[in-house]
């Protein structure tokens, strides 16, 4: 009776060490692939330093759809498309948001180099999309004016 | 608000699929005052992650600055009905939740 007990014991430990080891560690891999200093910086030309962008190209082939005026910051919706060959990144920076990096996408084989989203915005600003393509970085940028601010409430 | 649940549509485009997926989530700036007078803790989803038929396409971080409720469109090249699309997010308090549809 006791010694089944302690096995049972024993295999309870063994599934707590496994679900630990199992479980656990994949969601710490995701929570480390979050650029922290890149979100923290509070200029565009310090996030895009932490992006490695530098020094990135202007370029015609990035394409941003927005709307020139939004009335409501807290919800613009921005799209972006790299016609860049071999685009493998998209960054969203709102230049004068208080932490202006608002998202980086990462495609991998079977994406389009895409993405729709919705963006809060404290005031007009230049919105900026950075496109990684063969280890380079490209750049466009689009002003909105924004008449009603979305960072206080 | 906590988050809540997620919606997703995947249709078929003009040599693409379109991905279009709703994320239940406040999206707390942290710079943003409750009834009480004090300050909201920042709570915003951080990860987002778009596999297709099991193999991840995309890898979003995102920042306090997406709207509350995100809403994401994506496109994967190619497609066929029934091609199965999942999509997941993890947030900054470790909150995580997911969704899967097939390709209408």
């Amino acid at each position: 009776m006791f010694v089944k007990r302690r096995g049972l014991l024993k295999a309870a430990g063994a599934l707590g060490a496994l679900l630990a080891a199992g479980l656990l560690r994949p969601i710490a891999a995701l929570a480390a692939t979050w650029n922290k200093e890149a979100f923290a910086a509070k200029s565009a030309a310090d996030a895009l330093k932490s992006l490695g962008a530098a020094g990135a190209e202007a370029s015609g082939a990035i394409a941003i759809e927005a709307p020139q005026i939004a009335e409501n910051g807290a919800v613009v919706p921005i799209e972006i498309l790299s016609n860049i060959p071999g685009t493998t990144s998209i960054a969203v920076l709102i230049e004068k948001n208080p932490f202006p990096l608002a998202g980086r996408f990462d495609f991998m084989e079977g994406a389009l180099a895409f993405v729709k989203l919705n963006v809060k915005m404290g005031e007009t600003s230049d919105v900026r999309a950075v496109a990684t393509a063969g280890g380079k970085s490209y750049t466009a940028t689009k002003e909105i004016k924004v008449t009603i601010g979305g960072c206080g409430g | 608000m906590a988050a809540g649940p997620m919606r997703m549509r995947a249709t078929l485009g003009a040599g693409y699929t379109d991905v279009r997926v709703l994320m239940s989530h406040p999206m707390e700036t942290g710079q943003r005052k409750g009834s009480d007078g004090k300050l909201i803790p920042l709570h915003f989803i951080q990860n987002v992650t778009v596999k297709v038929n099991g193999k991840t396409v995309v890898e979003g971080q995102i920042s306090q600055a997406i709207s509350r409720n995100p809403v994401f469109s994506f496109r994967i090249k190619g497609g066929a009905k029934g091609d199965k699309i999942e999509v997941s997010w993890l947030d900054n308090q470790g909150e995580t939740n997911s969704t899967e549809t097939a390709v209408a």
